[in-house]
């Protein structure tokens, strides 16, 4: 690594993505068959999706909708008319012998994502957001080869970056920006587990300064977060040893190798195919009229860009706290109506850090849905502190006895006496007692021992079933004992 | 008693089965044992559902003694041609690389035809994946003319026309492209119309030029025609070019004779090489309409000139997409092979034939990178050229009245080159660039007795007018007539 790092001092990246994200709708981009993950292979079929003779397609406008949506949240050109294309080639588990697909004319055109790299906020621009269908699957057993279907025909968008990117971590920032930008925008499920999100890296160096592109290799393959750092930076290396050996990178399409953590190459350029792109004569243009639009607009959620840094302006949370909390809209969602259950921005924070720690602690990695306090109880309790009803300490205590009762906090602090002492009139007595009944340590004190105030005060929490006011407890003790 | 149920129209057919002057099944009946006895000698068929046949007869014929409605084509038995699918039915195109495929569903305009009663018995002949002008190009077998069998019956609905003429289907299916309903009606005698693109589902018609692509009936009267489009015509969710048009009540266009009508004879269709025994039919046409009223104009369709280059630009081009997903790897023909490149090529050599591979090849040609702005996109310009050709001729005349085929039908064989064989569509094609409605009508027979068809154009959607002007020529030239080889007593 620190090789690279040396490297890198003389050499640039240069990197852009294309990602296929597969749209979250019930039914496929052009035919009824359902979507869904792991279903028994060609059990989502139907004569479009098999290409039987004389089936066609008819569009999804679900799909249609769920695009806009991610052309909106990026600020792309949407076209009022764009054809689908066929893009032909010949492979067992595209049934058609052509991808129905966007050429010439695509959706979203010039679009952006935000990306925060080291706290920097960079716009990644995107070329372009085109809708096509995903082909299916071939299973080799042996000398046997199957095809199973049932992702043939599901709804895609590309979504394709300018060559914006200069490194590995730019590279999957942007990968975790756009999978919580469609996660967020409900556009798509965003699982690359399931093959949700898939990413093609093209990947070239050029030395810095130098203003021309250097040859570009396409990888493809990288399915998840950790393979898209992986492959790339393998593949910067690979590409600066090559050069600095006195070679010359070739053109050409690479596999990622997650397992060898290599790649391999699939083909060079002259085995590049000709598609015979050409306007789909089966379907309409498509039109997108002000309607649509405003019915698009309207459901764009507060994007996560804008949304963290509100969080760091309105609520004064840092980037990493702001960061962490708007990873999922739902936890973002939770933070702004606790906040607005609590009725002032003030708490914002402390609400902040007890999703934070206690919150999340709780749920142990499970999805906030499974939260087990609504956020106007975690307000309400997070209210009870600030105002000093009860302790940071009892408050603990308040939080479990909520999940195990399902109780509001304040009507548990009630019905369990658990309001903080704060009337010093009521801990005197009893912090006196403490004194007398301990010399010893009184001595210590008064011989130079401060420490030894510990004892006193935790004497005064104890007696008090931690209900005294802890800063209170603490003055209180220090002003009789140096009396 | 045979020729009467086989030779009368599918309207007549169908009153007399719901008036229980005769049984459905007296009818499939009287069809089968001819297409038995006969379609050895004809070729129309590629596949018979005898069995099915008279099970859907009987269900009519119970329907009926129960009262039940039966639908307008209420056990009238009809054929398909080989290129829309049929459920439970063999479908091949007229492809080998299709031997024996049975699809699971049924094509939207075959279901409509089910429900509106019709007896389906069996699957018609025509050129390999509707690609040919004589039945020549079929992968199974000829189909020959039933007024000669020397010469062809035209296509690519081949089989779709001679058995109309040879009184083995009451009323057909077929589709057209570039004139395959509309040529091969006008050299078999009978009537045929090609529908406005858009107005019959496409889906599960196999398809051949997506765009040009329509499916429309072959009968024997311009009113059995209109009924079978009533049937099969309107939105279907399943076809995104589907019209929201639906076609109820043609039929009353069939008495509104042709007074006031303006008629359009577009020169450009009457200056090349003409048979004058066709130019002649054409104009007697004419004359029916005058005679009933309709006033003749002379009009001009600039553009004619170029509706073929553009078609075989547009066409094939269309084709070689359509015809990617045969690859053996799901259904159909596979070959045997050592990997998967070939797997391809000797699946698709083995399976097409050579007029198929020929369209794919120009087709691929005319897509590939660098060459689709000079080929596909400028024939798509041109193809708009002629389109406004028609609108502004629409906006002079109601209709157009043209020749169908520069001549009669031709013998089998005598078509050397492919560009013989495509110039035979030349009055044709024009119609589904445009997206219009074409209607073929029998306007007369050569000295030698071959049938002759005169062509009537029409406003898109506008189906009405061409059955209202048809059925005037119809009725003064005298309609479908029988071929005489193919009555009682006729030598087959």
């Amino acid at each position: 690594m620190t090789e690279l790092a040396t490297l890198l001092e003389q050499w640039e990246p240069v990197i852009g993505l294309e990602v296929h994200v597969q749209l979250a709708t019930a039914s496929k981009a052009f035919s009824p068959s359902g979507v869904e993950f792991g279903a028994p292979p060609n059990s989502l079929t139907d004569p479009t999706v098999l290409a039987l003779p004389g089936a066609l397609p008819s569009f999804n406008r679900k799909a249609l909708e769920l695009a806009l949506r991610l052309g909106v949240a990026t600020g792309s050109k949407i076209r009022a008319r764009c054809r689908f294309a066929r893009k032909h080639y010949f492979y067992p588990d595209l049934p058609k012998g052509y991808q129905i697909s966007q050429y010439d004319e695509p959706l979203c055109e010039d679009g952006a994502i935000d990306v925060w790299v080291a706290g920097e906020r960079k716009k990644i621009r995107l070329q372009r957001i085109h809708l096509e269908e995903d082909a299916g699957k071939n299973l080799h057993h042996g000398a046997t080869s199957l095809v199973d279907l049932n992702r043939a025909g599901v709804p895609l968008c590309e979504v394709v970056t300018q060559p914006d990117l200069r490194s590995a971590d730019e590279a999957s920032e942007y990968m975790r920006a756009l999978h919580r930008l469609v996660r967020y925008l409900g556009v798509s499920e965003g699982d690359m587990e399931k093959g949700q999100l898939r990413c093609d890296a093209n990947v070239s160096v050029r030395r810095r300064g130098e203003d021309r592109l250097g040859t570009r290799t396409e990888l493809k393959n990288i399915n998840s977060f950790r393979f898209v750092h992986k492959a790339i930076e393998h593949e910067i290396a690979r590409q600066i040893r090559i050069i600095e050996g006195g070679g010359a990178v070739e053109r050409e399409t690479r596999l990622w190798d997650a397992n060898a953590g290599v790649s391999q190459s699939m083909r060079s350029k002259e085995e590049v195919s000709d598609y015979r792109y050409f306007p789909d004569p089966d379907l309409p243009t498509l039109t997108i009229d002000g309607a649509m639009m405003r019915a698009v607009i309207t459901s764009v959620p507060e994007l996560p860009a804008a949304r963290l840094e509100r969080f760091m302006r309105e609520y004064g949370l840092s980037f990493d706290d702001a960061s962490t909390l708007t990873a999922e809209r739902e936890l973002a969602d939770y933070l702004d109506a606790a906040v607005r259950a609590e009725g002032d921005g003030r708490l914002a924070r402390p609400i902040a850090n007890w999703i934070l720690t206690e919150l999340l602690r709780e749920l142990a990695g499970r999805p906030i849905a499974e939260a087990p306090v609504a956020p106007a109880a975690l307000a309400e309790l997070v209210g009870l502190i600030a105002d000093e009803t009860i302790s940071g300490k009892i408050a603990k205590d308040v939080f479990a006895k909520m999940i195990a009762t399902g109780d509001g906090a304040r009507a548990i602090v009630e019905r369990d006496g658990l309001r903080q002492i704060s009337d010093e009139g009521a801990l005197r007595p009893l912090a006196e007692k403490i004194i007398a009944d301990n010399p010893r340590q009184y001595g210590q004190y008064k011989a130079g021992k401060e420490g030894v105030i510990g004892f006193f005060v935790g004497q005064l929490m104890k007696a008090t079933g931690g209900k005294a006011n802890p800063q209170l407890a603490s003055e209180l003790m220090k002003k009789l004992l140096d009396a | 008693m045979s020729d009467e149920l086989v030779f009368a129209s599918a309207a007549a057919t169908a009153r007399r089965i719901k008036a229980r002057e005769v049984s459905a099944r007296e009818v499939t009946d009287a069809f089968l044992a001819r297409i038995e006895a006969r379609d050895g000698a004809l070729g129309a068929y590629l596949a018979v559902d005898a069995a099915g046949a008279r099970a859907r007869a009987d269900a009519i014929d119970a329907a009926v003694a129960r009262g039940d409605e039966v639908g307008p084509l209420g056990g009238v038995p009809v054929g398909v041609k080989d290129v829309i699918v049929t459920e439970g039915l063999v479908t091949t195109a007229a492809s080998k690389i299709l031997d024996g495929w049975v699809p699971p569903y049924d094509a939207t305009a075959v279901a409509r035809l089910r429900a509106a009663g019709a007896v389906i018995l069996g699957k018609l002949n025509c050129d390999e994946f509707a690609m040919g002008s004589s039945n020549e190009r079929s992968g199974y077998r000829p189909c020959v003319n039933p007024w000669d069998p020397t010469r062809v019956p035209g296509g690519s609905s081949g089989g779709s026309a001679a058995a109309v003429a040879a009184g083995l289907a009451a009323a057909t299916l077929g589709t057209d492209t570039g004139g395959s309903i509309r040529q091969p009606a006008a050299l078999c005698g009978v009537v045929g119309l090609k529908p406005t693109y858009g107005r019959v589902s496409r889906w599960g018609a196999i398809a051949f030029a997506s765009s040009l692509d329509q499916i429309g009936p072959l009968a024997r009267t311009v009113e059995d025609a209109a009924l079978l489009l009533e049937a099969i015509a309107g939105l279907d969710p399943r076809d995104s070019t589907s019209v929201d048009a639906p076609a109820p009540g043609l039929r009353a266009a069939l008495g509104q004779g042709a007074s006031g009508l303006k008629v359009g004879l577009p020169k450009e269709y009457f200056e090349g090489a003409i048979d004058p025994e066709i130019a002649a039919s054409v104009r007697a046409a004419g004359d029916a309409l005058v005679a009933a009223g309709a006033e003749l104009r002379e009009v001009s369709l600039p553009h004619t000139k170029y509706a073929l280059p553009t078609y075989y630009i547009v066409a094939p081009a269309e084709a070689s997409s359509n015809l990617a997903r045969y690859d053996g790897v799901r259904y159909g023909h596979r070959a045997a092979a050592r990997d998967l490149g070939d797997l391809y090529a000797r699946t698709r050599a083995e399976g097409f034939g050579p007029e198929v591979k020929r369209r794919i090849m120009i087709g691929t040609y005319a897509l590939r990178a660098g060459y689709y702005d000079a080929y596909y996109k400028k024939a798509q310009q041109v193809r708009a050229l002629i389109k406004r050709d028609f609108d502004r001729a629409f906006e002079q005349v109601d209709v157009l009245l043209t020749p169908t085929t520069p001549a009669p039908a031709f013998a089998i064989g005598s078509k050397a080159t492919p560009i013989d064989m495509y110039l035979a569509d030349v009055f044709t094609l024009a119609c589904n660039l445009a997206g219009i409605p074409g209607l073929v009508v029998p306007s007369g027979a050569t000295a030698a007795g071959l049938p002759i068809g005169a062509q009537l154009l029409g406003k898109p959607l506008d189906e009405a007018t061409l059955v209202r002007a048809g059925k005037v020529i119809e009725d003064a030239l005298g309609g479908t007539r029988r071929p005489p080889a193919w009555t009682t007593g006729g030598a087959a």
